[in-house]
């Protein structure tokens, strides 16, 4: 193959590229974006086999096949065996950490690109080159070891809760400095020690970068890191003299940027209060000392009843309905309620379960008709007019303290205003706080009714409850 | 490849980025993303390429490892999104509707 057809094969993966983009953006096309992408991919990783890149200061690349071929297709296997059933066997609801994960790999990717493109380079890179390799190298690093921090968190190996040490901020901004500095030394010293230093401090600062997040905000932090990663593999392209590469990344780093925004603005989070927490957050106690206050707490016969003589009823769920699996016990009730007359809406939290819209693909896989569930802006002002909200395994986004407690974490943060309703019922395991980390005053309101217990049992419960009524 | 054509290409792709993203209804956000992260993924392209070009056992190793991590990211992050999107659909036109 020539080098043209190759280069006019890359542009078709770019456009490709872009109709996956643009259709993703839309619900009924999203699929088809979703394969035209995966179309684009593939064809440009096959058409990589029948060219032969020059290397650096070469006219044309030697013959075919590829050298190292069969170490090539080894590595490649090796990847579809890891990455193919860990997408196809993931629950739903741990979805999020695994596009973390899958971001940070490809992050390392782009970054050891990079240092084996340094290795080669030589003498006559110019400094442009050795620039944009510093630069894949630098946030390739930070792509990885942040993304590996937001896998933890998310999957709670580790707390959910902003990690803030006396001085962090201090250290977290030396990191920084240590790591422009050191880049400067890379690209003046040309040295394999130097790069290597490189990658440790940008690699450590990925972490600290990443660890004074709160639970809340990873999902934002997980989107721009992936915009990070689209950056490097732009600058990859560069370096490699592939079109396609600058193309598909700098697609990636800008719709990224507009989508960490986007998802920013749903959460009523300042973008530059989230990535700059490390510099500005002190330590601080779980607010809402943890003295016992009287709950009312009801069995599942109340709830039934309850129920019973409503005439409408909003369902909140959140990541705890996703945890104990109960989206379809819970659409049970909803079908039963409506067989009664009973108005039903599911109001969804732009951010409920743990990233913008996983709740509605959640609900989606137990088959909840699409039209039952409202926005956020759709359900809040209806809730005067609701007799009753169950709160289902949801916590920090019905949470008025977002509204009427300035300084506490989610202080701002748009919230489903179910405190209008006229009885609220909330499913809960404990008393535990939620994601975030902040006691939630509704619980002791007196308009409130607790039903403690996995929610899924709960749930079944009511059910018969209600059947039986 | 000259700088301004290089430019041209990173700046009008900034551009088509940022507009095509720009009206997303946030229940798209997550597929969003996935499909974002699978889509850069093809630095697979540029693992292969370094991997061609090894000359010593550390490149080709370092170059081997990029490939499968950027394999994982790729057909992983285009599987799951898959998955994720999978689960709008039949029911749209399947589904009698809630009425």
């Amino acid at each position: 193959m020539n080098s043209t057809l190759y280069s006019l094969i890359g542009l078709g993966a770019g456009v490709a590229f872009i109709l996956a983009l643009k259709g993703l953006s839309h619900p009924k096309t999203a699929r088809r974006g979703n394969l035209i992408g995966a179309f684009g991919a593939t064809v440009a990783t096959l058409s990589v086999f029948l060219y032969v890149t020059p290397t650096h200061g070469q006219e044309v690349g030697h013959s075919l096949p590829l050298n190292n071929f069969w170490w090539i297709i080894g590595a490649i296997l090796i990847g579809l065996v890891i990455g193919v059933p860990a997408a196809r066997k993931v629950e739903m609801t741990q979805m999020p950490q695994l596009v973390a994960l899958f971001n940070g790999v490809g992050g390392g990717a782009a970054a050891l690109v990079a240092i084996v493109e340094y290795l080669n380079l030589g003498a006559e890179a110019t400094t442009a080159e050795v620039i944009f390799t510093v630069f894949t190298v630098v946030v390739g690093c930070v792509s990885f070891s942040g993304s590996i921090i937001t896998f933890m968190k998310l999957q709670e190996l580790m707390t959910t809760r902003p990690v803030v040490f006396p001085g962090g901020r201090f250290v977290i901004a030396g990191t920084l400095v240590a790591v422009l500095g050191v880049s400067v030394w890379v690209v003046t010293a040309l040295g394999t020690t130097p790069l290597l230093v490189l990658a440790v401090l940008s690699l450590l600062f990925g972490v600290l970068f990443v660890l004074p997040v709160g639970g809340a905000d990873v999902p934002i932090v997980i989107s721009l890191l992936n915009a990070f990663t689209g950056l490097t593999v732009a600058a990859s392209g560069y370096v490699l003299s592939s079109t396609l590469l600058i193309i598909a990344g700098t697609l990636v780093g800008a719709s990224g940027t507009i989508l960490t925004r986007l998802m920013a603005e749903a959460m009523g989070r300042s973008l530059f209060g989230t990535l700059f927490g490390a510099f500005t957050a002190k330590p601080q106690e779980a607010s809402g000392t943890a003295e016992e206050r009287p709950v009312r707490s009801g069995s599942a016969d109340d709830v039934a009843i309850l129920l019973n003589y409503a005439r409408r009823v909003v369902i909140v769920p959140g990541f705890g309905l996703a945890v104990a699996q109960a989206q379809h016990t819970v659409r049970e009730l909803a079908d039963l309620m409506i067989s009664k007359g009973i108005d039903v809406a599911y109001g969804i939290h732009p951010v409920a379960g743990r990233m913008p819209g996983h709740m509605n693909v959640l609900l989606a896989e137990a088959n909840v008709p699409y039209d039952q569930l409202a926005e956020m802006d759709e359900v809040n002002p209806t809730f005067g007019q609701t007799d009753v909200a169950i709160v289902i395994g949801a916590n920090d986004v019905v949470n008025p303290a977002a509204q009427t407690t300035p300084g506490c974490p989610i202080y701002g943060m748009p919230i489903l205003e179910v405190n209008h309703a006229a009885n609220i019922i909330f499913l809960k395991r404990s008393m535990r706080p939620g994601f975030a980390g902040i006691e939630n005053e509704l619980l002791y309101d007196p308009k409130t009714m607790l039903l403690f217990g996995d929610a899924k049992a709960s749930l079944t419960k009511v059910v018969s409850a209600l059947k039986a009524l | 490849m000259d700088a301004i054509a290089i430019i041209s290409i990173f700046v009008l792709a900034v551009f088509v980025g940022f507009e095509v993203v720009s009206k997303v209804s946030s229940t798209l956000h997550t597929p969003l993303m996935s499909g974002a992260n699978a889509i850069h993924g093809v630095i697979l392209v540029g693992a292969i390429i370094v991997a061609d070009h090894s000359q010593t056992n550390l490149e080709l190793g370092l170059s081997l490892a990029a490939i499968i991590l950027a394999t994982i990211n790729m057909v992983g992050g285009f599987v799951v999104t898959d998955r994720m999107l999978e689960m709008f659909k039949p029911k749209k036109s399947a589904d009698k509707g809630g009425e």
